[in-house]
C-alpha cells in the first residue's frame, strides 16, 4: 500500500501528532499508523558541548518531564566521572524523581485523561476536559490541581525553579534541602495521600464504566521492560533491569541498564520522526515491549511502601491467569498506584534526618570515556549514554526515550482501536476521541506543550487502498 | 596638568587633561555602557557601545578613547544612541552562539546585562550559527569561542596584569577569534600560568571553570582593583563585589 502523505518537519512545536488510517480494497481497516513529525536533534546538537553542561541542556528537552532527564543526565556524568554521590544527595534525587512522577502523573490522569472517564468519551468535547470536570466535581478537580502543585513544589523546593532547574550535577546535587523546605512539605499530609488514594477509586469504578470497551484499548502480548530494586521490588532510581513477557515469565533479569544497548535496537520509518526501540533477541517488529507505569507494575515483585502494596496485589488480579495486565487501559490504574506510593515514599524520605545533610556534591575528573544514566521517568525508563573525550567534551550521545519505547505498542493500541471502531468512511469525533485516548493511556511526551489545553493538535486521516484520502478530521 | 570643562548631557563638569571622556562620565555617575572596557585594564575601544555625540563632530566617537577638550559638548545617551547600542548587542548576539538558558554564565553575564539595559527585545539580523570551537585542554578552564565577543579583556589582563601573554588574537573580520600561544591548545600552554584572570574578567560565559553548570560562572572581579591598588600603592585593600 502506497503512502502519499508529505509531512515537513514542524519545529518548536512540542505534540504535534498525526495518525493515518489504512483501508483494504474492502473498505476495512488494515493498519492505522501514530505519526510524530517534530525533530529535535538534541542528540546531535549536544556533541562538541561540555559534560557538565549535558543535564541542564537536556532538561529542556521537555517541560513536563525535565528532572527526569536532568536526574538521569546526571547519573550519566557520575558514571563518567566514575565516583560515588553523597548519601544526602542521592535521597534528594529520588525525592525529586518521584515529585516528577506525581505531578506528572495527577496531570495525565486528572487534567487529561479523567474528563473522559467521568464524562464519557461521548461527551461534547466542549466540556469533556478540565474546565467541564470542575463544573462536575469541583472538589475532584481541585484535589488533582493540588496534587500535583504538591509534585512542583518539591521540584521548585530542591530545584529553585519548577521548570527546567539545573539542580542535578554529575556528582550529587547543587544546594542541600532546608529543615524550613520540609517541614512545609510535610503540611500537605494527609491531603495529597488521600488524593492518591481517591485517584485510585476513581479508576477503579472507570473499569466497570467501561468494560465493554476496556478490551479494545491497546489489549495485546507483548514484553515489558523495567527496573527493579534488588529484592524485586519496584524502583525508580537504581536497581538493575528485567524484562518480563506477556505470560508473566521473566527472561531476562538483573540486567546491568549500563548495557542497555545490548539488548534494545531501535529501528526507524520512512513516516515518523519517533524511532521504534525493540528488543534485539527477538528483532524488529516481534521484540514489541512497553515500559511505563504497567510494565513497572507487571514487572516488579513488591512495592516497599503499604497502600501502594496492597493496591499493586489487586492490579494483578486484573490478569487472568498466567499472564500480566496486558491492556494499555490498565496503564491509568497503574500510574495512579505509582503516585500512591511515590506520596508514601516522599513522607518516608522527609521523615529521614540524612535529607537534611549538606555535603551534597563529589567532584572529580574524566575517569572513563563512556557513561550511561538512567532512571524510571514518568512515562517509562529513560537512558542517557554519552562518549566523551579525555577533557569531558561530549563526542557522541544517545537517549532512549520512554515515549519511543512506548511507540510500537502506541501503533498497535490504535490500530485495535480503528478496528473495533470504524465501519463505514465517515470519522466521528467520538471516534476520534476514543483513538487519541488509545495514546493517552501512554501519556506520549509529545503531548506536553498541549498538556494545558486538554487537547491534542490531532489530525487523523483515512485513506483507501490507493492511498487516496477519503477523509480527515483534524483539529 | 591643565584642567578642561566640558558639558555632558547639558552639566558642566571639570576634568584634567588627557582624561577620557567615559572617566569623567564615571566619575560623576553618568551611565554609559561598556563591554570591552575594565578599570585597570588599558583602553581599546574594541566593542564601540560607548560611543558618544560630541557637537560639531558628524561622527559617533567611543567614550573610552576619545580625551576631554575644552568647551567640547556631549551628549551620552539619545535616540540615536540607544538604537546603535541596541544594534551592537543584536549584532554581538547574531555574530556568535549565545544561548542564555543553558549558558555557565547565566544571570551573570555581562552581554546579557546589556542586552537587557539597551532594551533589545529581539534581533532582526539573521544568526549566524557560526560552526564554533570549545577548548576544554586545560585542566581547570575552558575557553567556548561561541560565546566570546572579542573584547580582548582576557588578552589584556593575562599580558598587563598577569605578564604572560598566554592570550591574543587571530584571523581577521567575522573569522577573528582568541587563541593560545601560536594557536595552541590551551591545555598544552607553557606560558599560562593557571592563575584564572582571564576568566574572572571575561564577560560573558566563553571564559570559565570547568565543572561549572549552568548559571554557576559567578565572575569575581574585585581582584583587579586590589592588585593594581597593591602595585601603585603599595596599599593591600580588597573590596569584595567590586
Amino acid at each position: 500500500m502506497s503512502n502519499i502523505i508529505t509531512i515537513s518537519p514542524v519545529s518548536r512545536i512540542e505534540g504535534h501528532a498525526k495518525i493515518t488510517i489504512h483501508l483494504n480494497s474492502k473498505g476495512e481497516v488494515d493498519d492505522a499508523r501514530f505519526h510524530v513529525n517534530e525533530f529535535r536533534g538534541f542528540e546531535k546538537f549536544c556533541e562538541g558541548r561540555l559534560l557538565w553542561e549535558m543535564p541542564g541542556l537536556t532538561s529542556r528537552i521537555c517541560g513536563i518531564c525535565p528532572a527526569s532527564h536532568l536526574v538521569t543526565s546526571a547519573k550519566a556524568g557520575d558514571d563518567i566521572l566514575a565516583i560515588g554521590i553523597p548519601e544526602t544527595a542521592e535521597k534528594l534525587r529520588r525525592m525529586l524523581t518521584l515529585a516528577q512522577w506525581i505531578q506528572s502523573h495527577a496531570l495525565s490522569f486528572f487534567h487529561l485523561s479523567s474528563p473522559d472517564f467521568l464524562l464519557g468519551f461521548d461527551a461534547d468535547p466542549a466540556v469533556r476536559n478540565i474546565f467541564g470536570l470542575m463544573q462536575l466535581d469541583k472538589d475532584f478537580a481541585r484535589r488533582g490541581i493540588r496534587l500535583r502543585k504538591f509534585g512542583q513544589q518539591i521540584i521548585e523546593f530542591l530545584g529553585g525553579r519548577r521548570i527546567h532547574t539545573p539542580w542535578a550535577v554529575a556528582g550529587g546535587v547543587r544546594e542541600p534541602f532546608t529543615k524550613e523546605e520540609r517541614d512545609t512539605l510535610l503540611e500537605w499530609f494527609p491531603e495529597v495521600k488521600e488524593t492518591a488514594l481517591l485517584a485510585v477509586d476513581v479508576i477503579k469504578k472507570t473499569h466497570e464504566k467501561f468494560h465493554a470497551e476496556i478490551p479494545s484499548f491497546g489489549n495485546f502480548h507483548s514484553l515489558y521492560v523495567g527496573l527493579v530494586g534488588p529484592k524485586g521490588e519496584l524502583e525508580y532510581y537504581g536497581g538493575t533491569l528485567r524484562i518480563m513477557d506477556s505470560a508473566g515469565n521473566i527472561i531476562a533479569d538483573s540486567i546491568d541498564p549500563r548495557d542497555y544497548y545490548k539488548h534494545f535496537g531501535e529501528a526507524s520509518e520512512s513516516w515518523s520522526y519517533l524511532k521504534f526501540p525493540y528488543y534485539k533477541p527477538l528483532g524488529y517488529p516481534k521484540g514489541i515491549y512497553r515500559v511505563g507505569p504497567l510494565a513497572r507494575l507487571n514487572i516488579c515483585d513488591s512495592i516497599e511502601t503499604p497502600l501502594a502494596e496492597k493496591e499493586r496485589r489487586m492490579f494483578k488480579l486484573l490478569a487472568p491467569k498466567m499472564e500480566s495486565v496486558n491492556n494499555s487501559f490498565y496503564y491509568h490504574y497503574a500510574r495512579m498506584i505509582e503516585t500512591v506510593f511515590a506520596v508514601e515514599k516522599i513522607e518516608e524520605l522527609l521523615h529521614d534526618p540524612t535529607i537534611l545533610g549538606t555535603h551534597v556534591r563529589s567532584k572529580a575528573e574524566i575517569n572513563r570515556l563512556e557513561g550511561v544514566g538512567f532512571a524510571e521517568a514518568p512515562r517509562g525508563t529513560l537512558f542517557h549514554h554519552y562518549n566523551v573525550d579525555e577533557n569531558g567534551v561530549i563526542q557522541k550521545v544517545n537517549m532512549l526515550i520512554a515515549t519511543a519505547q512506548n511507540n510500537m505498542a502506541m501503533n498497535r493500541t490504535i490500530k485495535q482501536i480503528a478496528m473495533r471502531f470504524i465501519d463505514g468512511k465517515k470519522i466521528t469525533e467520538p471516534i476520534l476521541n476514543r483513538v487519541e485516548a488509545g495514546i493517552r493511556c501512554y501519556d506520549p511526551c509529545l503531548s506536553c506543550s498541549t498538556h494545558a489545553a486538554g487537547q491534542m493538535p490531532l489530525e487523523i486521516q483515512m485513506l483507501d487502498s490507493d492511498g487516496y484520502l477519503l477523509d480527515m478530521v483534524k483539529r | 596638568m591643565a584642567v578642561k570643562t566640558l558639558t555632558i548631557d547639558g552639566q558642566q563638569y571639570s576634568a584634567q587633561e588627557g582624561e577620557s571622556i567615559l572617566s569623567v562620565a564615571r566619575q560623576h555617575k553618568i551611565p554609559i555602557p561598556t563591554l570591552c572596557n575594565l578599570e585597570g585594564l588599558s583602553t581599546v575601544g574594541a566593542c564601540r557601545l560607548c560611543v558618544v555625540q560630541i557637537e560639531g563632530i558628524p561622527k559617533l566617537l567611543p567614550a573610552c578613547t576619545t580625551k576631554v577638550e575644552e568647551g567640547m559638548v556631549v551628549q551620552t545617551s539619545n535616540v540615536k544612541l540607544n538604537k546603535y547600542r541596541r544594534m551592537i548587542i543584536a549584532l554581538l548576539a547574531s555574530e556568535g552562539n549565545h544561548v542564555c538558558a543553558v549558558c555557565v554564565a547565566n544571570n551573570h553575564c555581562e552581554l546579557q546585562d546589556l542586552a537587557y539595559q539597551v532594551g533589545l527585545i529581539r534581533v532582526r539580523y539573521p544568526y549566524l550559527y557560526p560552526k564554533k570551537t570549545l577548548d576544554a585542554t586545560h585542566k581547570e578552564y575552558v575557553m567556548d569561542h561561541n560565546r566570546c565577543v572579542l573584547c580582548t579583556r582576557c588578552v589584556r589582563v593575562c599580558d598587563e596584569v598577569e605578564g604572560a601573554h598566554v592570550w591574543d588574537v587571530a584571523g581577521r573580520g567575522i573569522n577573528c577569534e582568541i587563541v593560545t600561544g601560536l594557536d595552541a591548545n590551551w591545555g598544552n600552554s607553557e606560558t599560562c600560568t593557571s592563575c584564572g584572570k582571564c576568566v574572572m574578567v571575561c564577560p560573558t560565559g566563553a571564559l570559565f571553570e570547568k565543572g561549572a553548570n549552568i548559571s554557576e560562572m559567578e565572575k569575581k572581579k574585585g581582584f583587579l582593583k586590589y592588585i593594581i591598588t597593591a602595585r601603585q600603592k603599595k596599599e593591600w585593600v580588597y573590596i569584595a563585589n567590586d
